[in-house]
């Protein structure tokens, strides 16, 4: 125990404690107001009561907009993760001229399409499928918009997935399906997980889309909800929204435990170049 | 990283192009239809002066590139335009990126209890809703009973005013540093220790190994997160949640912008011009990253 | 394969010219017939508002499901036919609101009544979005002689009208006054029964204020951030007061010595200490101004009568005053010297609120104007106030249900008749940001003359000619 090595060692937890508060600090408000009988915009300890939560419960639309928060966002997870999954796969292993551009080109198209002026052709053309008013159609607007940005990141994935594996595979003569099935699923799974993570997270806060294109609000998700309460007529319903905030975080933070108990939560040597 | 070739798409699984286009397919129709499809539509929206409402909402004529030039001319987009680039720089770039990688460096070693806490609150930051962490962070930084007035005593300190920009990159970095830090927390790992430990006992001081050993090499990494990060920031509406780009747009960036022309000002045809613009800056970046990139390969 | 794709894209952007061109800017609905389905016994109706249960104004919402629809289905019943009504609540920014309503009316669908705030009926006419009414229900006759049009005044009428036809029935409406702090007041030694006679007055009561620790004397909405806020309980209220309006024979106001007048009162008050110019930058500066004068902090404030029925009431306000019957004044506003107000007034106001219009493509127009009429009558409009006092579109309903509220009743008899609406044309919105901005430019720092100079040019923008813009 060199004293330099005592330094170092308290100079580390000082970073880490330093880091954690920086994290930590600003989410505490949505442990405390919840529960508190006066909830403001200031951290306190809680004057402990439970009228928020009843009163969120009772509100007629806030349990319909978690599950209709869910309906939306599991189809997306899975859909994303599915197309990108096989698109990607595809990309990896199979030489298409122009591939590189095509990637970047879409990525960058994402990144662009998400406005209020492209909202314009989408309406039109979800109201040309018939699909207003539809929770599918919400899902599959926004499918469409995070599928390239979930290609990008998996095709690294995959690309990092041995080829000798599915190689020694064929050898033993394995068919494309049992090999994919067998062989590079399990080995991409994590890489599954943490993209399906990404893109529930990512539609789950979306607000525009399904607000313009759903009409009951029986149908509308939490987040057209969330708008709703810091919005009421100029002012913030502060008995509903911690309450309601903090509902509409469980769903992803119960997903990411899952996640990162069942797979790490990880680019396993992901994401490269 | 070892079995990167010149050529990394081999077909091993016996997949066939026409397979693989069966695999792209999905995908990419559902691609050309709701992305590529509403920005072509926009790109031409934003040759003319179409508005929602109004006269030029039932006869909007094509403007050519009267909004281009227009946009080049106007304050408020130069002022979002630079804006943008500095919370880019400052939260991504900078900001995300380099707590990102310390995040990475030091929970190596840490212990698991303590890696694990420290990586589930980042997480939380980076997958809790939007609006639900705008809220958050509106309430730290109140004026009045705000979190960060009570401990730095400085109540009456209207920071979302007074600093806007530090604001929002302080909320960008806290908010984004997740995708970071995983990412350089597995690339760490393609580190071949035996490197890292000849380093240790050649006496080497820890930047030493960190320019010599780890960088080289982590390069692809830094480059590929440091590109996905600035686009994503780059294209961030969060900041219109907390400040909604006030105070007089001294926070205003480009999507911000973008939205308050198209909606407050009702000008679709100027907004969409606007949103092309930011498409080319996107790929201005891209390219200069596509070129760094090969550089080092 | 590189033929294949670019095929594929020159196919594409095909079938998007065809689209865009079939889609911006379709015009020409054709006539349809006016009594078309006129004798259904089928009837299928839907109610659009930005209102929600349990969320944005969530008393209308709940009074229109619960209350106004099912009674309508009891009435049409009687009636021999079977309505079924749907209501289709939104509870968001009103931009954000419109933006649906904008998306749903170009591709000839939407609900078959929706409300609207009266400023859009303009923009929304000018789009082909909503027709006169006359238009829509085909009788001229049976329009104009409803009833219910004698018990509204023609200055709130004004809400549901454009180029003098009528598009909408407006819901009530409101009315701007100056409120104050009673306890303040007593404390800087000011009357209880203060009433300003010109702005002088309002800045001699702020100096006196100011002595008191802790107390922001007035609070005048200003900049961007408050956006339409700063406009109606800021800028046109003084500028109203100066003799002018922002729209005048045929030309939006520019940079005239009258608005210099406003921005340097702007100016006198978030330059010396009288007003929070940091207050005016927050983005929830406005809910914060409401905590603020409920906690006693701020003297004098300018705000409609939502702010003494919604805010400061002391049981479901948002920021309530237990005492807010002892304690809080209001006064006319006052012109900026007496007689110098719009036609020749000492004291101004300006009014607001919102319309409710029968879509052109309903597949009921018949049906769908009875039922506007049938919520429009005066018991279906006693009925939403659900008790509390409001202030409606309909006198007689006013006369009855404002006697036990001094202060609406107040704000109906003295502040209605001298007030002014704005006009309703699709510029208005941006000509309203950049009065925000000048504002924001006076409170941030800038000259007056700065400001004005850059209004003037952001307001020939927003015209799209100087011929349109009245100033130098």
């Amino acid at each position: 125990m060199t004293p330099a090595y005592v330094v170092r060692r308290i100079g580390f937890y000082v970073l880490i404690c330093a880091i954690t508060l920086f994290f930590a600090v600003p989410m505490v408000w949505i442990a405390s107001a919840p529960f508190d009988k006066n909830p403001g915009l200031g951290v306190h300890w809680p004057d402990w009561t439970f009228e928020n939560v009843r009163k969120t419960l009772d509100h007629p639309y806030a349990l319909h907009a978690i599950v209709n928060s869910l309906i939306i966002c599991v189809t997306v997870a899975l859909a994303v993760t599915a197309f990108a999954a096989f698109a990607s796969y595809a990309l990896s292993r199979v030489r298409i001229p122009g591939r590189d551009a095509l990637l970047y080109g879409l990525l960058l198209l994402s990144s662009v399409v998400t406005g209020t002026a492209a909202m314009v052709p989408i309406f039109v053309m979800i109201y040309q499928l018939g699909l207003i008013n539809s929770r599918f159609g919400v899902a599959l607007v926004m499918t469409s918009g995070l599928l390239p940005a979930a290609i990008f990141i998996l095709k690294d994935f995959v690309d990092a997935v041995p080829k000798s594996y599915e190689e020694s595979a064929r050898v033993f003569g394995a068919s494309t399906l049992q090999i994919l099935r067998d062989v590079v699923l399990p080995v991409a799974r994590p890489g599954l997980a943490t993209i399906m993570v990404w893109a529930f997270v990512n539609s789950w806060g979306n607000f525009l889309v399904p607000f313009l294109l759903i009409r009951s609000t029986t149908l509308q998700p939490a987040a057209v909800l969330m708008q709703t309460l810091t919005d009421e007529g100029g002012s913030v319903n502060l008995q509903v929204l911690p309450v309601f905030s903090l509902l509409f975080s469980i769903p992803v933070v119960v997903l990411y435990l899952l996640v990162n108990s069942r797979y790490g939560f990880r680019f396993h040597g992901g994401i490269k170049s | 990283m070892a079995t990167r070739t010149k050529h990394p798409a081999q077909d091993v699984a016996g997949l066939g192009t026409g397979r693989a286009l069966g695999f792209l397919a999905p995908a990419m129709l559902l691609i050309a239809a709701f992305l590529v499809f509403p920005a072509v539509w926009t790109i031409y929206i934003g040759v003319t002066n179409y508005r929602l409402t109004g006269v030029e909402a039932v006869s909007p004529s094509i403007v050519g590139l009267a909004n281009y030039t227009r946009a080049l001319n106007d304050a408020l987009f130069h002022n979002a335009l630079w804006l943008t680039m500095l919370f880019v720089l400052g939260s991504a770039i900078i900001g995300q990126n380099i707590l990102g990688f310390t995040l990475a460096w030091i929970l190596r070693r840490a212990r698991p209890a303590v890696r694990r806490t420290v990586e589930a609150l980042t997480l939380l930051a980076w997958i809790l809703p939007s609006t639900v962490v705008a809220y958050l962070w509106i309430a730290f930084f109140d004026r009045d009973t705000g979190t960060l007035n009570s401990i730095l005593g400085t109540t009456g300190t209207a920071w979302l005013i007074d600093y806007p920009m530090v604001c929002l990159v302080v909320f960008n970095t806290w908010r984004g540093t997740a995708f970071s830090m995983m990412l350089y927390s597995s690339a760490l790992q393609a580190v071949p220790p035996s490197q890292l430990e000849s380093a240790r006992m050649v006496g080497a001081s820890g930047w030493q190994t960190l320019r010599d050993i780890v960088f080289p090499h982590i390069r692809g990494h830094v480059l590929t997160n440091t590109l996905l990060i600035s686009l994503w920031t780059a294209n961030d509406f969060s900041p219109f949640l907390l400040t909604k780009g006030g105070p007089n747009h001294e926070s205003e960036t480009v999507p911000v912008y973008i939205y308050n022309v198209a909606l407050q000002g009702g000008e679709l045809g100027y907004s969409s011009a606007i949103s092309f613009l930011l498409l080319l800056a996107n790929l201005l970046v891209s390219l200069i990253y596509l070129r760094l990139l090969r550089r080092r390969a | 394969m590189r033929s294949l794709r670019l095929s594929g894209a020159l196919a594409l952007s095909a079938t998007a010219g065809l689209l865009l061109t079939g889609c911006l800017g379709s015009s020409g609905t054709g006539d349809q017939d006016a009594n078309r389905n006129s004798d259904a016994k089928k009837v299928e109706l839907t109610i659009g508002s930005n209102s929600v249960k349990g969320g944005k104004s969530s008393a209308g919402a709940t009074f229109t499901e619960d209350v106004l629809i099912p009674k309508f289905v009891a009435d049409q019943k009687a009636k021999g036919v079977d309505v079924t009504v749907k209501f289709q609540g939104d509870g968001s920014d009103d931009e954000v609101y419109k933006q649906k309503l904008s998306l749903d009316l170009s591709n000839k669908s939407g609900p078959d009544l929706f409300q609207i705030d009266g400023i859009w009926v303009g923009e929304f006419a000018q789009a082909g979005y909503i027709k006169p009414l006359t238009d829509t229900v085909g009788d001229a006759s049976k329009v104009d002689n409803w009833d219910g049009w004698k018990q509204i005044p023609a200055s709130v009428q004004q809400l549901g009208t454009f180029e003098n036809k009528r598009y909408g029935v407006p819901g009530g409406t409101d009315g701007r006054v100056l409120y104050f702090n009673k306890k303040l007041f007593q404390q800087a030694g000011l009357p209880a029964d203060w009433q300003p006679k010109s702005w002088d007055d309002i800045i001699s009561a702020g100096q006196k204020l100011k002595t008191l620790s802790g107390v922001t004397p007035i609070q005048i909405n200003g900049g961007t951030a408050m956006g339409e806020a700063t406009t109606m309980q800021g800028v046109l209220p003084l500028l109203v007061g100066t003799g002018t309006t922002v729209y005048a024979g045929g030309k939006w106001l520019g940079y005239t010595p009258k608005l210099r007048q406003v921005l340097e009162f702007y100016h006198q008050i978030y330059s010396t200490g009288l007003g929070d110019p940091v207050l005016q930058r927050e983005a929830k500066g406005r809910d914060k101004s409401f905590a603020e004068f409920a906690a006693n902090k701020i003297g004098i404030l300018l705000e409609s009568d939502y702010f003494w029925r919604s805010v400061v009431e002391p049981k479901e306000g948002v920021a309530k005053m237990a005492d807010r019957d002892t304690a809080v004044g209001y006064a006319l506003i006052p012109a900026a010297r007496p007689g110098g107000g719009v036609n020749g007034q000492d004291f101004v106001s300006m009014s607001g609120g919102g319309t409710t219009v029968i879509n052109p493509n309903t597949k009921f127009p018949q049906q769908a104007w009875e039922l506007l009429q049938f919520m429009n009558s005066a018991e279906m409009v006693k009925e939403s106030l659900n008790g509390a006092a409001k202030i409606t579109q309909r006198t007689d309903v006013n006369t009855e249900v404002l006697a036990s509220d001094p202060m609406l009743n107040f704000v109906a008899t003295k502040v209605l008749p001298i007030t002014q609406y704005r006009p309703g044309l699709a510029e208005y919105p941006k000509i309203s940001a950049a009065l925000q901005q000048a504002t924001a430019d006076v409170v941030g720092g800038k000259t007056t003359e700065a400001a004005s100079i850059a209004y003037q040019k952001a307001v020939e923008a927003a015209a799209g000619s100087k011929d349109k813009v009245a100033g130098n």
